[in-house]
């Protein structure tokens, strides 16, 4: 058994760090357990002349396709939307393409206001200060002034939005929709010691340069300095507790494969939308026996995974291709509620730039673009650098049937159970998939383009995982409380996507970060009532 | 459920090389008018086979499904009749054909005389970077004039 600590954080993805960081000022003794390892800037695809080939192999996006010792295996052949992660220091912010809207004020209150889900028992200025926190940790980008939300103040000024952004732009324009260039968490000036982007386009593989703002380049060598300590490579297995239901460590497997206990007095979840009720329902007990904190039943249900539509058109002259960060702009004039759709709540739209010449090759053969043969290279030609489009990112309501549960026979390399995820489309999420696709295709034909394809739902992008053990004021409707406690066990803490009630249709992580930098927040300001 | 081996995998057979080489022949051929190599360029081929690891197993079943009996193998075939028999198999095993396309093209579009031929600089995007015009901001006085779309609730 290790010496006791106060505080185990599980996970250093971005919840776990920002969680960290807030709390090191307490002078608690903390440690973090992450099953992965640092990652390697030296390493990134975009080092290398392989750099396309390899987000395809040991920097896939999909665990089950990298298959590296950091990872674990999910089944997601019972879902058409197939999960994303990353496994190590820095979680899903290695991978992701820093795209960083938040959350709209009427995300909060869905069922006021329209009748479905739930309103969750925080609302956006509550969180409005750590969204404003959490962008001048992780160093965010962008134009002030947007419509489309309260006013916020960038920290530094927009990523370039480029010929991609102003064909798209102008054919939003001459269609009367909104558009504005995108919240980055993506470096434009130095700032902090790290220096700005030089447009590598390869943010989700890892960012070389270190512009982008994954936690490992932000939240951790702060969180560091203040004397949290994070241990790599220990996979957790299951929380223990005792008979005053509380919880009283966690059971984590080394990289030397072997098995220890560290006490602690409080136990924080850190692990995303999947990992968070893995653990749990793999914490069964005797007082437990249906997982902890589970009393609801709720824990692995309301999965929500954002179903995208992408739709892509290629143009008569070049445009940005592979170069600089993916996506350049956003559009919210499909997000909220309009009565004269059929459908309610909305999407939003991430325009992005184009591709590198193997996905390019990729993609024009699987659409029908590319020939085989005679022509492949002219047309290849036609093709590259030529492209742009949309992805739409459709809020999914929290349904019950979509969930994580334990698989009985898949197992990690440690024999962990591993996750098993049930996932259909709603009817409400198809509609709004099916216009996202209809206007796309308005926007690009309005933009000049030609060959446009679309491809909805698109199946290697669940990438975010909500719901699963989501925050509310009643324990049987809920699994933790309006500021992350579980209702059940007293000294647990959930920060992570999992509390989410309902999902928005916007890219999650600064929310996530802005709830995780609330929780704890919490934890700080009711430390003598803590467990009460 | 796909889940990759940490094994590494056995090696093509020779006659599997032979299909695979017959298949990216046919799929990216050599150009004399955009002084590109093929698929089937041996250093390209070679990159091809030292690549496929997490493929492995799905490549060998797609090129069992186009070679069908030991004696009609692709590789045999007159090459109007490959180019029937690869058109066949790309109608009738799309999900093959595409682990077929993408060995190949992450391999044939990262060779130095390819990416010369298509403009790119023959480099990695790491450290240099690429330049990115900022574009024209004032696109945006029509949003700004339409005023505000969010709901406000609290």
């Amino acid at each position: 058994m290790n010496e006791p600590v106060d505080v185990i954080i599980i996970g250093a993805g971005a919840s776990g760090a920002a969680v960290a960081w807030s709390l090191a000022e307490t002078r608690m003794r903390i440690v973090c357990l992450e099953q992965g390892d640092w990652p390697r800037s030296s390493d990134f695809p975009s080092t290398g002349r392989d750099w396309e080939a390899r987000t395809l192999e040991d920097y896939a996006i999909s665990p089950n396709r990298r298959g590296l010792p950091a990872d674990y295996p999910v089944n997601d052949d019972d879902s058409p939307i197939k999960i994303a992660n990353y496994n190590g220091v820095g979680g899903g912010t290695v991978f992701y393409a820093a795209h960083f809207p938040r959350l709209h004020p009427s995300d909060f209150r869905v069922r006021s206001l329209d009748g479905v889900a739930d309103d969750w028992p925080v609302d956006y200025r509550t969180l409005e200060p750590f969204y404003g926190l959490n962008d001048k940790m992780m160093g965010v980008s962008g134009l002030a002034g947007d419509p489309a939300y309260p006013q916020k103040e960038p920290v530094m000024p927009a990523i370039p939005m480029g010929r991609t952004g102003e064909k798209l732009g102008a054919a939003m324009n001459g269609l009367g929709w909104h558009w504005w260039p995108s919240d980055a968490a993506i470096l434009t000036e130095e700032y902090e010691g790290r220096a700005p982007c030089i447009n590598l386009g390869q943010c989700g593989s890892g960012c070389a340069q270190g512009a982008k703002a994954s936690t490992d380049v932000t939240y951790w060598p702060e969180a560091i300095r203040s004397r949290i300590e994070l241990r790599t490579r220990c996979r957790v297995s299951r929380i223990e507790t005792n008979d005053a239901n509380m919880a009283t460590g966690v059971h984590y497997f080394g990289g030397d494969g072997r098995e220890v206990f560290q006490p602690a007095e409080i136990v924080i979840m850190a692990c995303n939308g999947i990992g968070t009720p893995r653990i749990l329902l793999n914490s069964t007990s005797g007082r437990f026996p249906n997982g902890l904190a589970n009393s609801s039943g709720l824990v692995g249900k309301n999965l929500m995974l954002h179903p995208y539509a992408q739709i892509r058109g290629h143009f008569d002259e070049p445009l940005d291709g592979y170069r600089g960060p993916p996506i350049c702009i956003w559009s919210m004039e499909f997000y909220e509620t309009d009565p004269e759709r059929d459908f309610v709540r909305g999407y939003s739209y991430q325009f992005s730039r184009g591709l590198g010449p193997v996905r390019t090759a990729i993609n024009g053969m699987a659409d029908g673009l590319l020939p085989w043969g005679e022509g492949h290279h002219a047309a290849f030609r036609r093709l590259f650098d030529r492209s742009a489009g949309m992805v739409s990112v459709c809020e999914d309501l929290p349904e019950e049937t979509n969930r994580v549960t334990l698989d009985p026979n898949l197992k990690d390399a440690d024999g962990i159970p591993a996750p098993k995820i049930t996932y259909r489309i709603s009817g409400n999420t198809q509609k709004m998939l099916d216009h996202s696709v209809a206007r796309g295709i308005e926007i690009l034909e309005a933009a000049g383009a030609h060959d446009i394809t679309a491809r909805a739902p698109l199946p290697y992008a669940g990438w975010h995982l909500m719901g699963t053990a989501r925050m509310g004021m009643d324990p049987e409707r809920s699994v933790v409380n309006e500021w992350g406690r579980s209702h059940d066990v007293k000294n647990l803490f959930i920060v992570d996507g999992s509390v989410f009630v309902t999902s928005g249709g916007v890219n999650p992580t600064s929310t996530i970060q802005a709830v995780a930098l609330y929780v704890a927040d919490q934890i700080k300001s009711r430390i003598y009532e803590l467990f009460d | 459920m796909t889940t990759a081996e940490n094994d590494p995998s056995p090696p093509l057979s020779a006659p599997e090389r032979e299909t695979l080489e017959c298949v990216v022949r046919n799929m990216i051929p050599a150009s004399a008018e955009y002084g590109v190599p093929g698929a089937d360029d041996p250093r390209i081929l070679a990159d091809i086979l030292q690549s496929i690891d997490r493929d492995r197993e799905a490549l060998g079943k797609a090129l069992r499904a186009i070679d069908g009996s030991a004696d009609r193998r692709l590789a045999n075939l007159p090459e109007p009749e490959q180019a029937r028999r690869l058109a066949a198999f790309r109608v009738a095993s799309p999900d093959l054909a595409a682990v077929i396309e993408s060995v190949t093209a992450r391999c044939y579009y990262r060779d130095d005389r390819v990416m010369a031929s298509i403009g790119m600089e023959v480099r990695p995007p790491f450290p240099h970077g690429y330049e990115v015009e900022q574009g024209d901001w004032s696109l945006l006085e029509p949003v700004r004039a339409r005023g505000r779309i969010y709901r406000d609730a609290g």
